[in-house]
């Protein structure tokens, strides 16, 4: 039988790299820390067609990720789709800023882009971007190629 | 003929009220009892810190070794299907995910229902076999708050932390076999998943299910101990039944808990 000091040893052990594993998990893994909801403004953005954004998609700027998407719902006024973005508190932009989506990567992940204007304001939340430009719909593109293709084809008889 | 057929019924109804329903309940009791004694578990806490030795401690090296295998493999069959994708940078995030997510949890969940669980209902069966539990009685010590309840304690501390071992294990296994033995780049490797992986969606709800998990399986493990017919025979049979009944427990409570966190945004 082990004494109740040997007990407590082997637990404590225990109890230290059971916490390390979950703090490995946590820093490291989820890299808890170089990017956490606490210290954030959300500012909203409006676009015609978000394709296939999703929440939590990443927020970049210069290709640096500087949020994440919040929530998205449908404007039932406006018929847009309104997409609130959690920005990191250490970054600001001017109020002219404007926000595209954008496509990275083979397995077409979906991300906000967002292009600083030169307004001396900054962004505080609850405002909204003015400038957008929505998702790249291929079907579209491919229907105004073609549609581009037809009236070529009609202007030269 | 229809006296036969409503014997069988009879006897089937029966069967279900006594084998399910009687005992549902009677565990359900058991387990309000269990958390109403569990005071002393925590005042006098060394006996808690032995239970979290036995059910804890004894089954490091089996979740660590599991896990970095697991790790290991997934690494392997990840790599496999997506470099014909042409995106093996993402092995970090198939392995990562799919440990801290479901694997963690649910394999380390079954082999500490299997290696802890059951040590824990052959001890309290075998306690009530040879009347320690009625002994204890009748010197005015309540079995359940000396003999359950540290137990339970025990294996709910554990459970989380021993998923949580199992997970780093898998990632480590996967960044072994990913980046040391095939060569994935391990900038992206490590990046591609700090990106994906999100705290409070996936690694917190990965420990909110081990903890589930560790709840049901000391639960299941406590009660058929307790509940185990004083005999050789029925110690084993009721360390069976805990081995089966919190492995299906594990496996059900994981789809319904999936079912609730990710519904797919």
């Amino acid at each position: 039988m082990m004494t109740r000091k040997e007990l407590d040893l082997w637990v404590g052990i225990f109890a230290v790299i059971g916490i390390g594993a979950l703090l490995f998990l946590s820093l490291k893994v989820a890299n808890l820390a170089s990017f956490s909801g606490a210290d954030t403004y959300q500012i909203a953005a409006k676009f015609d067609n978000i394709g296939g954004l999703k929440v939590r998609a990443a927020v970049k700027s210069a290709g640096v990720v500087v949020g994440r998407v919040g929530e998205i719902r449908f404007d039932n006024e406006s018929f847009e789709a309104v997409v609130a973005l959690n920005i990191d508190g250490r970054y600001q932009f001017p109020k002219d800023s404007s926000a595209k989506i954008l496509t990275s990567g083979l397995l077409g992940e979906q991300y906000i882009g967002l292009s600083p204007g030169g307004d001396s304001v900054s962004l505080k939340g609850g405002d909204t971007l003015k400038l957008t430009q929505s998702a790249v719909v291929l079907e579209n593109l491919i229907g105004q190629f073609l549609y581009n293709k037809a009236a070529e084809g009609d202007g030269k008889k | 003929m229809t006296r036969r057929i409503a014997e069988l019924l009879r006897a089937l109804g029966a069967r279900i009220v006594s084998n399910w329903i009687w005992r549902l309940g009677f565990a359900c009791r058991f387990l309000w009892f269990t958390l109403k004694e569990s005071g002393a578990s925590f005042r006098r806490f060394h006996l808690t810190i032995r239970e979290i030795y036995f059910t804890g401690v004894l089954s490091l090296i089996i979740i660590l070794v599991s896990g970095l295998f697991v790790g290991m493999v997934l690494g392997l069959q990840g790599y496999d299907t997506l470099v014909r994708y042409g995106s093996s940078e993402a092995l970090g995030v198939l392995v990562s995910l799919s440990l801290v997510r479901e694997l963690g949890p649910v394999v380390a969940g079954l082999l500490f229902a299997s290696r802890a669980g059951s040590a824990i209902t052959a001890e309290i069966g075998l306690m009530k076999a040879t009347e320690q539990l009625s002994a204890m009685e009748m010197m005015a010590v309540d079995p359940i708050a000396r003999v359950v309840a540290p137990r339970f304690w025990a294996g709910v501390i554990s459970m989380p932390l021993l998923a949580a071992l199992f997970s780093a294990m898998g990632v480590f296994g996967g960044y072994l076999v990913g980046v040391r033995l095939i060569g994935v780049d391990e900038g992206s490797f490590w990046s591609q998943m700090q990106a994906a992986v999100d705290f409070r969606e996936d690694v917190l709800n990965g420990v909110i299910k081990s903890l589930v998990f560790g709840v049901a399986v000391t639960w299941i493990a406590v009660y058929e101990g307790y509940d185990a017919p004083p005999t050789a025979e029925g110690v084993s049979g009721a360390t069976t039944r805990t081995v089966v009944t919190s492995s299906l427990a594990i496996l059900a409570l994981d789809f319904v808990l999936t079912a609730l966190m990710f519904r797919g945004t």
